[in-house]
């Protein structure tokens, strides 16, 4: 029975406590943070959009086959011998036109494994977080330099080249093999002569 | 202030049709400053900002949500029971619009003078149990159904103490005229039920005389305690935190409301914060002195402007409903939800014992005094 009544006093006393503490709460400064008007200083390493310095990337496709969503598309053309790409900031030669490097940055998970295995550290995390889209498609992101023209035109220079490379191999391979006939051709008219006491044709090729 | 109305307008009809809607529009404006004051100082109360975007420190942020309100989709769930879903919204506001009629807002104004005040405020007023329940049941969705129950068997239960702490103060007035219970106390704060009600004669709008002296101060225990047990119980009547079960969001998906959308809902919302204005307007004309002003008297009366009067009169009212509305909010972000037999507990087992005590020895004190 005097638990009923402390119960009723404890009842009534907490509430009053809790009352008095939300009362205070009322005018202590608040912690809200205006956002869009007030932002909040990120810290020196976050992980937000991706960045790639296009002026540096090899085209290695390092950043891709790291990434574990498979947000990175690459694609490479080699450079004909008579192009010049210049070269990186850190000194290494560059040997591919990238046709298309996209980044579809709603996939991307932040994970930031693409930053690390670039050789030149071209691919990197911005502290850049407002970048919402009403299209999902606007946030794959382009960051090719080379204009569709451009494109058209290497691609064709390059498969020109690579045709002329190929006629040049084929052409080498068939020579190649007709030398081969012909020393074959030789080795027998040798053979044959050497049999018949004729001295050997000196004029065959050798090759 | 009727006969004010229709000397200015001349049509009898006219001056009812406004007569009647007067409530209203203070309810809307009302429930619009209470939606504010819910959302502002339950923030502030959690070290927050609350809405600031909409107007200066986020003041029209009512406004928009009617706004948005207004646009949403009227959605009435195809296995629901359009008939009774459709009708349970307006039940429910009618039931504490109605209630309203009967309210003094001054000494002036007041809908309905009825001998009956008191009992026609809380008949009334269980309407709106119905509309719940008709909402609750007609939605046919079990978290609708276990709200409406919940809410009705609490409501029941609650509407006993409540109704009894109302009834000590009516054993003390001898009359239930809500009018009646204001004058008399008049003259003062200290003549408030709260403070132990009249300490001197007074003379009740109907004509009797209540006889008073400072030997009332015994009642001033006995009051204040039935002022806590009414308020108590007019909380879980309106379904407010801690005793929100009804509507528990976390458990049952905000109740018997979980189905409506658009305008159907804001009319349970809107009837939720007239309940709340209501029950503490009638804790403020109980135990608060109603429509008086502290010092007894009105500037209105002192400097000799009759007009005055009442527009303080109703000012003082306001001011002292919006306190407990700020009490109720208060309350609900400082205590969190009861269990159902906590609640049960503490009406069957603490209220009503002690409002039952109560009344027999105020009826007691009466009588011999
Ligand atoms: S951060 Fe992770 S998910 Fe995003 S592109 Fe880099 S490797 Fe892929
Ligand atoms: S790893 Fe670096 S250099 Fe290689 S393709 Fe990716 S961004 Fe370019």
């Amino acid at each position: 029975m005097s638990g009923y009544f402390t119960d009723i006093k404890d009842g009534i006393w907490t509430v009053l406590v809790g009352m008095t503490i939300t009362w205070k709460h009322m005018f202590v400064k608040k912690v809200t943070i205006q956002y869009p008007d007030v932002k909040r200083e990120l810290p020196d390493r976050v992980r937000n959009r991706l960045y790639v310095n296009m002026d540096d990337c090899i085209g290695c496709d390092q950043c891709a086959k790291a990434c574990p969503v498979n947000c990175i598309t690459i694609e490479t053309l080699k450079a004909l011998p008579t192009d010049d790409l210049g070269s990186t900031s850190t000194g290494n030669k560059k040997r591919l036109w990238m046709p298309v490097f996209d980044i579809d940055i709603a996939k991307c998970c932040y994970c930031g494994l693409c930053v690390f295995p670039c050789p030149t550290e071209c691919i990197e995390m911005t502290d850049v977080f407002e970048f919402s889209e009403y299209h999902r498609k606007d946030l794959v992101y382009h960051f090719g330099t080379m204009t569709p023209e451009e494109i058209t035109v290497k691609r064709a220079e390059v498969e020109e080249y690579q045709r002329e490379q190929d006629a040049k191999k084929a052409a080498a391979a068939a020579a190649a093999a007709a030398a081969k006939k012909a020393e074959a051709d030789a080795a027998a008219a040798a053979k044959a002569s050497e049999a018949a006491n004729i001295p050997p044709d000196t004029t065959a090729p050798v090759s | 202030m009727e006969s004010l109305l229709t000397s200015i307008l001349g049509t009898n009809l006219l001056t009812t049709v406004i007569y009647c809607a007067l409530p209203l529009v203070f309810v809307l404006t009302y429930a619009l400053i209470a939606v504010l004051g819910e959302v502002k100082i339950s923030a502030w109360m959690q070290d927050r900002l609350g809405p600031m975007r909409t107007g200066p420190w986020g003041i029209i942020q009512p406004l928009a949500d009617v706004l948005k309100l207004l646009q949403k989709e009227d959605i009435t769930p195809s296995a629901s029971d359009k008939f009774l879903f459709n009708l349970a919204p307006f039940v429910t506001f009618m039931g504490s619009y109605a209630a309203f009629a009967a309210v003094p807002f001054s000494s002036q104004y007041i809908g309905a003078s009825l001998d009956l005040g008191i009992f026609y405020v809380f008949a009334v007023g269980s309407i709106g149990v119905v509309g719940l329940m008709m909402a609750g049941w007609s939605s046919n969705n079990k978290y609708s159904m276990y709200g409406a129950m919940r809410s009705v068997a609490q409501i029941v239960s609650y509407e006993v103490p409540a109704a009894m702490a109302l009834m000590i103060i009516v054993i003390y007035t001898g009359t239930l005229n809500l009018q009646d219970i204001i004058v008399a106390q008049g003259g003062g704060i200290w003549n408030w039920f709260v403070f132990g009600g009249p300490k001197a004669d007074v003379v009740l709008a109907s004509g009797r005389e209540l006889q008073a002296s400072w030997a009332n101060l015994v009642f001033l225990p006995l009051f204040l305690a039935t002022f806590v047990m009414y308020y108590v119980s007019a909380l879980a009547e309106t379904n407010r935190t801690p005793f929100d079960i009804p509507e528990a969001e976390s458990e049952l998906v905000s109740g018997y409301h979980t189905e409506y959308s658009g305008m159907k809902f804001a009319m349970f919302f809107m009837a939720e914060y007239a309940n709340m204005f209501l029950v503490s307007v009638v804790a403020s004309i109980a135990f608060f002195g109603g429509w008086q002003s502290p010092y007894g008297t009105t500037i209105g009366a002192l400097v000799g402007v009759p007009w005055l009067s009442p527009v303080e009169e109703f000012l003082w009212l306001a001011f002292k409903g919006f306190f407990f509305v700020f009490v109720m909010i208060w309350l609900r972000w400082t205590l969190p939800r009861l269990r159902v037999d906590q609640l049960m507990y503490m009406c069957w087992k603490v209220l009503i014992p002690f409002s039952f005590g109560i009344a027999l020895v105020v009826g007691f004190l009466v009588m011999i005094m």
